[in-house]
């Protein structure tokens, strides 16, 4: 056979190769030690030189050929081989992805972590102090004496009473943290104190354990206009509006003189509350400048220390700001609820990022 | 407290809109709930003269009129039976909108006759259901006439909220003494002239306490008033009480009532003939009753105070009166009470008997003690003008009891504490409208308090007097000094666990509920609670009788709630306190997790898993890392609480006496006890038990790592099956604590007698040269050998 017919021959085998094993046997019958180049080049060795030079030069052409051929073939047949492989391995990517709960965050948990951050911006730090609580920081230390009218009107739950005749009992607010928080420290005091109070009461609008936050600030020369500052810029900040429209009336309780409740200016649209337009008022919270006999039972002493204080509903600002409608499902653990109104685990407001 | 706009005006010289009236009042602290005013609701109907009312052409039922009205002759097309000629009607003309529909009306053609306007009836207008027919007014009134003021309708009723330091605003002429001061009108001065008595009263009053002690009631006014006519009081007065939410009695009552409002000031009225001797105020004797008003019958003890004749109480001091005495329309001669009783006694009474009247309600927060007289003098002159009859003289026992007090209001202090910024003489002219005594001084203003003011004990009130009145809405805001340029941190560690806890919690897949402090008895039993100091001693129900001693039984009945709800899956968590006893410290601060059903529910990538106690501890765990705790140092042992599965749980702890939290499958009985369907698995971790950081300062310690390549071997032992996981890891890990960087179990499986396979891959760290062969083997041969010592187990060959 000439050696453009070999070439021919081996160059079309090489073509229809489909698979790398048949392009390997190729090879060996062709490049092998036996192959049939290789037996030719043997062949070589009886030819004069000159036949020799010119006859190796076009068999090294040859061999050379034949071995591109082959390599070129055997990454095309790879290329061939991943094409199908990828072909095959196709998944569908509109399936759903393994179940995972998603989690949220309480709207209480939420909104607790909000007025934290605006609070601590003015220097106020968290108080606490026990949900299960005695007359003395509940009542009297607050200017509420036994027979007040106003003890009557707490709807205060109560325990069993002891041997010593004494009871104790839920804290209807979060005022007792002042008592305690003044018992512990000297004045300049700047806290707020988050947490669980508890009434004897249950309807449309109330639950027998609700959420409040106390805030109360103590140095010598404080004034009720620094509170209604102080509220005014917390209800701008809290509702992340730039102008809200509130009203300061003169109230009474207890622990405070002068007293004041606050109202915000709401509208109603489509069914949801919008905070800082409209005509209509709304309560929001209670405050004042702190009684001198509140000052003088939680241990210092009013002719030389003033402040003032407000309680507002931590529930009642979370409904107000997100548009929940009913405070008792707060307490129900419905799941539909907790997911609808949750929040999301990253979602941490900060002033920073924004608190809503 | 409420009260109409003429009744007002009676005292308050003003010319202030209603509006106007309405802003004060709230401004001073008089929080207005409601302001019902019709006339601003029928402003647009007026009279109308129906002059002819003749049958309609082409209907039976109805009648075609002719009605002059405000604009003109209109002819009307209107089917009432009463429609007749000569009437005088309110009419709506077109364009007016009709309150009870809400449509505007515009003319219409009835039957092929125009009704070109539309005569209303007291349902078409919210006055009333009338339907049968349309209202008729009296025919002195002239066409035009606004409907309100020809339905006499048109006195605007105002109700506010009275705090309860303001006895002296439950009654109208305090409001109005309130709105002269903040500039609204002046206080008309009020008729005090008193009644000449012609004869000697029959009745003797006494005060009759043991040890004369008359704390209870220290005076008391009395007037005998004889030949009186009772009988229905005048429409006027009626009206007023009507419009107030009174019923109108008789006359006599009426008169007490008015005066109850109109100065705070209860009287009551006893007919003389039905008094036995004479009347004292007394303590009640155990086991006295009444018949009270109320038609309900009271049974006294002695430390409730009465008013009572020979044949015993006739009255509960300042609550309420008694039947057998009381007037009638057949009264001929009355006894009118004017008395002071003691605040706290009467709210202590008006408690324990269950009775809420206008005349506790006052006299419970103080009635204004010096007005006792003035009351009854007002009372006597305002029988003798509507019933007739002639006064005695007045019958007095005890004396007023003294309120005198003076304060004094540094000049400066409404500044330095309100941040009002108002003129010394401002604060004066306020201080005198609302009634104070004021004696200027150099430095401040000695204010002598009204007898009406029970509530002024000091400066700080006196300040409050003078803010509110200039209006706490005039205080320009004050801006605040920040106490660093910078905020500084203020959460504490707790509060950081705390929100920590939380937003674990939330991503590893949990929703936050916050569930009741308290919970049903029987649930704080299976839960270890249930003491008598955690028990409320007035519980809303017996479902929320008990403080919680864990946060998991409610989150276990919030899971069967929302199972019963069709949530197969679910994973619950609370951040809360339990309640281990009725002190401080017993009150702790835990995170706690439930989940039920499966871990992933099923789906098309297979390997669906119900929920077991390995995610409940891993729960635990990285709720105890996030919040701080040296997971890697704490110690995991067998066994939790009761409400726990025996062979199923696990206690997470620092040592015997710290223990973190716990872990597990519930108790089957517990579940079935709360009626909740397994399977659910539980953590509770305990905040206040983690314990603190011991970092000094941010600095990180120097990263110290190798860079010779880590290599493992696997070992697989045959152990005990009571041998513990954690006993041999800890040992395999103690066999070479240098070379020694991670022991792992990653397979287990139970042999046959008694007998477990654990197979443990222990990574090995050179630190500075690769191990040789024999070394390897050495490390090899010191983990089996403390294996074996720790656990009795063989290597597997």
């Amino acid at each position: 056979m000439s050696l453009e017919h070999l070439e021919q021959d081996i160059l079309s085998q090489v073509e229809a190769a489909t698979d790398e094993a048949s392009l390997e046997a190729l090879r060996v019958a062709t490049l092998g030690k036996k192959g049939s180049i290789s037996e030719r080049m043997k062949s070589l060795g009886a030819m004069s030189p000159d036949e020799r030079r010119e006859a190796g030069a076009a068999l090294n052409v040859l061999k050379d050929k034949v071995a591109e051929a082959l390599s070129t073939r055997k990454i095309a047949l790879q290329e061939i081989a991943l094409e199908a492989r990828l072909a095959s391995e196709r998944i569908d990517v509109t399936l759903p992805v393994r179940p995972q709960a998603s989690g949220t965050v309480h709207p209480v948990s939420q909104v607790w972590e909000e007025v934290v951050q605006i609070f601590g911006d003015l220097g106020f730090s968290v108080a606490e102090g026990p949900h299960i609580e005695d007359d003395f920081h509940n009542f009297d230390a607050l200017n509420i004496p036994p027979e007040h009218p106003a003890r009557q009107e707490h709807d205060t739950f109560f325990f069993n009473e002891k041997a010593d005749g004494s009871r104790m009992l839920l804290r209807t607010h979060t005022s007792p943290v002042q008592i305690r928080t003044m018992l512990a420290s000297v004045p300049p005091v700047r806290i707020i104190a988050p947490g669980r109070t508890f009434r004897c009461d249950s309807d449309m609008t109330h639950t027998p354990m609700f959420n409040q936050v106390e805030g109360l600030l103590l140095d010598e020369t404080t004034t009720l206009a620094n509170l209604k500052w102080v509220l005014t810029e917390f209800c701008k900040a809290f509702f992340e509006v730039d102008d809200v429209k509130m009203r300061f009336r003169a109230s009474h309780f207890p622990f405070t003189e002068p007293s004041m409740e606050v109202d915000i200016q709401y509208s109603r649209e489509g069914g949801q509350l919008k905070i800082g337009t409209g005509d209509k008022w709304l309560e929001i919270l209670g405050s004042g400048m702190v009684h001198p006999n509140v000052i003088r039972a939680g241990g210092m002493d009013p002719d030389k220390v003033q402040g003032w204080a407000f309680g507002m509903g931590l529930d009642r600002i979370a409904m107000l700001k997100y548009g929940i409608p009913d405070l008792r499902a707060f307490f129900e653990a419905d799941l539909r609820w907790l997911r609808h109104y949750g929040f999301r685990a990253l979602q941490v407001p900060t002033l920073a990022g924004g608190l809503s | 407290m409420k009260f109409t706009l003429s009744w007002l005006k009676d005292y308050l010289d003003t010319t202030t809109t209603i509006d106007e009236i309405c802003e004060g009042l709230v401004g001073v602290g008089l929080e207005v709930e409601d302001v019902s005013d019709a006339g601003r609701l029928l402003k647009d109907f007026t009279v109308a003269h129906v002059t002819l009312a003749e049958k309609h052409p082409n209907a039976d039922k109805l009648r075609q009129c002719v009605v002059e009205t405000k604009d003109g002759v209109k002819q009307v097309v209107c089917g009432a039976p009463n429609a007749r000629t000569g009437i005088k009607a309110i009419i709506a003309l077109p364009g007016v909108t009709i309150p009870a529909t809400g449509a505007v009306f515009s003319p219409a053609t009835i039957r092929g006759v125009e009704s070109q306007a539309m005569l209303c009836s007291e349902r078409e207008l919210l006055i009333s259901d009338e339907h049968n027919g349309i209202i008729e007014v009296d025919e002195k009134w002239p066409v035009g006439t606004p409907a309100a003021t020809a339905l006499g309708l048109d006195d605007p009723m105002i109700y506010v909220k009275v705090t309860p330091n303001r006895p002296d605003a439950l009654g109208i002429y305090g409001i109005a003494r309130d709105l002269a001061a903040k500039g609204l009108g002046k206080l008309k001065p009020l008729d005090v002239k008193p009644v000449t008595g012609t004869f000697d009263s029959p009745i003797a009053v006494s005060l009759d306490f043991p040890n004369n002690d008359t704390k209870p009631c220290p005076l008391f006014v009395g007037r005998y008033i004889r030949g009186v006519k009772n009988g229905p009081s005048p429409q006027w007065l009626q009206r007023r009480l009507r419009a107030i939410g009174l019923r109108p009695i008789s006359t006599l009552v009426d008169i007490t009532n008015y005066i109850t409002f109109a100065h705070g000031r209860p009287l009551h009225a006893f007919d003389a003939a039905k008094v036995s001797g004479n009347i004292r105020a007394r303590l009640a004797k155990d086991g006295e009753t009444l018949e009270a008003l109320d038609n309900r019958s009271y049974t006294l003890s002695p430390e409730m105070t009465v008013i009572a004749d020979d044949a015993g109480p006739e009255a509960i001091a300042g609550i309420i009166g008694g039947t057998r005495s009381s007037c009638t329309e057949e009264t001929t001669d009355v006894f009118l009470e004017s008395a002071w009783f003691d605040p706290l006694r009467t709210a202590a009474t008006g408690r324990r008997l269950g009775i809420n009247s206008d005349a506790r309600y006052r006299f419970e927060r103080g009635v204004d003690p010096a007005f006792t007289v003035t009351g009854s003098e007002i009372a006597t002159r305002m029988i003798l003008e509507l019933c007739g009859g002639e006064a005695s003289h007045v019958v007095m026992a005890g004396q007023v009891p003294s309120t005198s007090r003076i304060y004094s209001l540094r000049k400066t202090r409404v500044a330095s504490l309100a941040g009002a910024d108002v003129p010394v003489t401002s604060q004066k002219s306020i201080l005198a409208a609302l009634g104070f005594g004021v004696n200027e001084m150099a430095d401040t203003l000695d204010c002598a308090v009204p007898s009406w003011r029970p509530d002024i004990h000091g400066e700080a009130d006196l300040v409050e007097e003078v803010a509110r009145i200039h209006g706490l809405d005039n205080i320009p805001p004050q801006p605040m000094e920040r106490p660093s340029a910078i905020a500084k941190p203020v959460l504490n560690p707790l509060q950081k666990r705390m929100l920590a806890a939380r937003r674990m919690l939330a991503s590893r897949g949990f929703n936050e509920a916050i569930t009741w402090a308290f919970l049903p008895e029987e649930h704080a039993r299976l839960f270890g609670g249930g003491q008598a100091e955690l028990k409320l001693a007035n519980p809303i129900s017996s479902e929320l009788s008990d403080m919680r001693p864990s946060l998991l039984p409610n989150l276990i009945a919030a899971a069967g709630r929302n199972s019963d709800r069709g949530f197969a899956d679910m994973m619950l968590a609370e951040v809360g306190h339990a309640y281990a006893g009725d002190a401080p410290k017993d009150e702790t601060l835990r995170a706690a997790g439930i989940r039920r059903g499966a871990v992933t529910g099923r789906n098309v990538h297979g390997g669906a898993r119900a929920v077991d106690a390995y995610d409940a501890k891993a729960d635990a765990l990285a709720v105890l890392e996030a919040a701080g705790a040296p997971v890697a140092n704490v110690q995991v042992i067998a066994g939790a609480p009761s409400w726990y599965h025996p062979g199923r749980s696990g206690t997470i702890q620092m040592g015997p006496q710290n223990k973190l939290g716990h872990f597990g499958e519930i108790h089957p009985r517990i579940l079935a006890a709360m009626d909740v369907k397994g399977p659910l698995v539980a953590f509770e971790v305990i905040l206040n038990a983690v314990p603190g950081s011991k970092a000094k300062s941010a600095t990180r310690a120097a990263l110290n790592t190798s860079d010779l390549l880590p290599l493992s071997r696997d070992f697989a032992f045959v152990v005990d099956d009571a041998v513990e996981a954690e006993k041999l890891v800890k040992a395999a890990k103690g066999a070479d604590k240098a070379l020694i960087s991670d022991v792992t179990v990653f397979d287990l499986y139970k042999l046959e007698g008694g007998k477990t396979s654990l197979a443990i891959e222990v990574t090995l760290q050179p630190k500075d040269k690769t191990l040789t062969e024999p070394e390897i083997e050495a490390v090899s041969a010191k983990i089996v050998a403390a294996v074996t010592k720790a656990t009795g187990g063989t290597l597997r060959s």
